[in-house]
């Protein structure tokens, strides 16, 4: 039954340009699937090693930011994809070994920190990120002769990544790592007393979760054909925390039903109203007070709670 | 007046401001544990009311003083109808706080618009007063003034009162000073308002000097952040250090590495972490 459902969204998805209808509809699933990759990447940090960060945008901007310097400077797109992952993950361990020298609250402010020292430079140091104006970049990657100009075409690469970035949570997931990260979130202290290296766990599934940032990132970049500090945002970073929270944290499928609600709430409410930020916050509040573990574990709580209230109770 | 002297007014300045809008943030963190993403709102909201005070005619002083009490009540309201709710979950407050600092800057936003308002001087206050022979402007000195008398105002507060000594327990043993019959839960009240209305007297008197504009919230925050790292969370004295190396580094880090500013402010912040996590002035966690 969970198999069938699991097959028939996945063909849905697959099919999205066929059945959708017009590239801005197209264009719109795009964005979704490159948000899912970039909150499957913060999950792994929030929801299965229990360290919140609000500085991943700072991840997805350097991945954008060098993606677009790399190719302006004439590399090929293999060339950019490698180097960009690679700025990205080296990134990744700066910011870890920086942010790890806390956990909770200490944790969260220099992800902070980290990510407003991105923006500071994404925005004040012209001459390598052309400032406030952003940086362009001129084509998109040609696929396996396939041009991924197209909006179809683009959607079925970012599917293809998207699949792959979800196969891979999913190993993690079910992987011995992925159990002693989970122990390492609930039980730190056993975990050491049993001699598991804690921070060097924590370390790694930074990694982990950086290197996934950095394709979202890329993604995005090639998505748009532009960069700018807007991406690096606190702002930024928040979204991408909402998209993981609101979704579910510990779960495959919660971030990216997370994506989709924040991206789809965001072009919709902009058509209708110009204040994003303010829809933003409320939703924030409110899920936190009524939802505090997600739209997905909360929507199954109130389903097993009604259907428990709607069962026959038996022969008296 | 040479450039360095001139960097160096404008750092002491900022310092003082920063020391104002920190003090509060490191008391809250300090006490409470909770990480008050608002506080740069409540910095930008103190400057906007106080700009539609003077507009009704009040005097700088008073509508600065008034809008810090507005700043506060509506800190109190954030802090007993919502924060009061999730406390010890420290995921839950910085989404709390951090949606309503994104929800206070759209409201801004549509209220007093997107043109950066300057707030005038105070009459008495414009021009330059001469000290040692050198020409500061007046403006700078009193705010540098304000932010002593308000440091040595906290610090006897602190230091000298029951109060003070109540919170004093509360930041080292929240538990232990419920047993001895402190009203622990009252005092977080207490602290938040406070915080809260120095951020928002803060915001007006820097008003004349920042002016107000959309994202002066998120470009204070950090700033309060860096002092709260560097200095050390609940220490008063941490605080005021970190405010003025802060100013320093923010002012001479623009004049000198324009490009690099973000970077010459936030490395100290990162090696201090490094190096002695708990701060310059914090005491180890236990």
């Amino acid at each position: 039954m969970k198999r069938l459902a699991l097959a028939a969204g996945l063909v849905g998805l697959a099919t999205v340009p066929l059945w959708v209808g017009g590239t801005y509809y197209v264009n719109i699933a795009s964005q979704i699937l490159i948000y899912a990759v970039f909150a499957l990447a913060i999950n792994v940090l929030v929801g299965y090693a229990g360290l919140v960060t609000l500085g991943h945008a700072g991840l997805f901007g350097i991945a954008a930011y060098a993606g677009a310097r790399l190719l302006n400077g004439g590399a090929g797109h293999l060339a950019v994809a490698a180097g960009s992952l690679a700025l990205t993950l080296v990134a990744a361990g700066i910011f870890a070994a920086l942010a790890l020298r806390g956990t909770g609250l200490g944790f969260i402010m220099i992800t902070v920190a980290l990510g407003q020292i991105v923006w500071g430079i994404a925005y004040r140091w012209i001459s390598i990120t052309n400032g406030d104006n952003g940086v362009s970049i001129k084509e998109r990657p040609n696929l396996l002769g396939l041009s991924l100009v197209a909006p179809a075409h683009f959607y079925w690469a970012t599917f293809a990544v998207f699949l792959v970035a979800l196969a891979s949570m999913a190993i993690f997931v079910a992987s011995p790592f992925g159990a002693s990260l989970r122990g390492t979130r609930d039980q730190p202290r056993r975990m050491t007393a049993l001699g598991h290296h804690v921070w060097m766990i924590r370390f790694l599934a930074f990694l982990f979760s950086g290197f996934w940032s950095g394709v979202a990132g890329l993604l995005y970049l090639y998505y748009n054909q532009f960069v700018s500090p807007h991406m690096v945002t606190l702002t930024a970073s928040a979204e991408a925390l909402l998209m993981v929270i609101s979704g579910g944290t510990a779960t495959l499928l919660g971030p990216t039903v997370g994506a989709a609600l924040v991206v789809i709430m965001k072009n919709v409410a902009s058509a209708y109203i110009e204040r994003w930020n303010f829809v933003l916050g409320a939703i924030f509040v409110t899920i936190v007070i009524f939802m505090p573990e997600g739209l997905v574990p909360g929507t199954a709580r109130l389903t097993r709670w009604a259907m428990a209230a709607l069962r026959p109770r038996g022969a008296p | 007046m040479s450039l360095t002297l001139v960097l160096a007014v404008n750092s002491i300045t900022l310092g003082g401001l920063l020391f104002l809008l920190s003090a509060g943030f490191s008391l809250i963190f300090g006490l409470m544990k909770i990480p008050n993403l608002t506080h740069g709102s409540f910095f930008m909201l103190g400057a906007y009311l106080a700009v539609s005070l003077i507009w009704r005619g009040l005097d700088f002083w008073v509508a600065a003083i008034a809008s810090g009490f507005l700043v506060a009540a509506f800190g109190g309201l954030i802090e007993r109808l919502l924060l009061r709710r999730l406390a010890g979950a420290e995921l839950a407050q910085v989404l709390v706080t951090l949606g309503l600092s994104f929800m206070v800057a759209d409201v801004c936003l549509m209220v007093w618009t997107g043109d950066p308002i300057q707030i005038d001087t105070p009459r008495a206050l414009r021009g330059t007063t001469s000290v040692l022979g050198l020409a500061f402007p007046t403006y700078r000195l009193a705010i540098s003034l304000i932010a002593v008398i308000f440091a040595a105002a906290l610090w006897a507060l602190l230091d000298r009162t029951r109060l003070g000594a109540m919170i004093r327990a509360g930041v080292d043993d929240p538990a232990m000073a419920r047993v001895v019959g402190i009203r622990v839960s009252r005092l977080f009240t207490i602290v938040f308002c406070l915080g809260a209305w120095l951020a928002g007297f803060a915001g007006v008197i820097g008003g004349p000097i920042l002016s107000v504009y959309p994202g002066l919230d998120q470009e204070m925050l950090p700033l309060a952040l860096v002092v709260v790292i560097l200095g050390g969370s609940g220490s008063l004295l941490g605080s005021l250090v970190g405010s003025f190396v802060v100013g320093f580094l923010y002012n001479f880090g623009q004049a000198m590495f324009p490009e690099l500013a973000y970077v010459v402010l936030f490395l100290p912040m990162l090696i201090v972490l490094v190096l002695r996590p708990q701060g310059l002035f914090g005491r180890p966690a236990g």
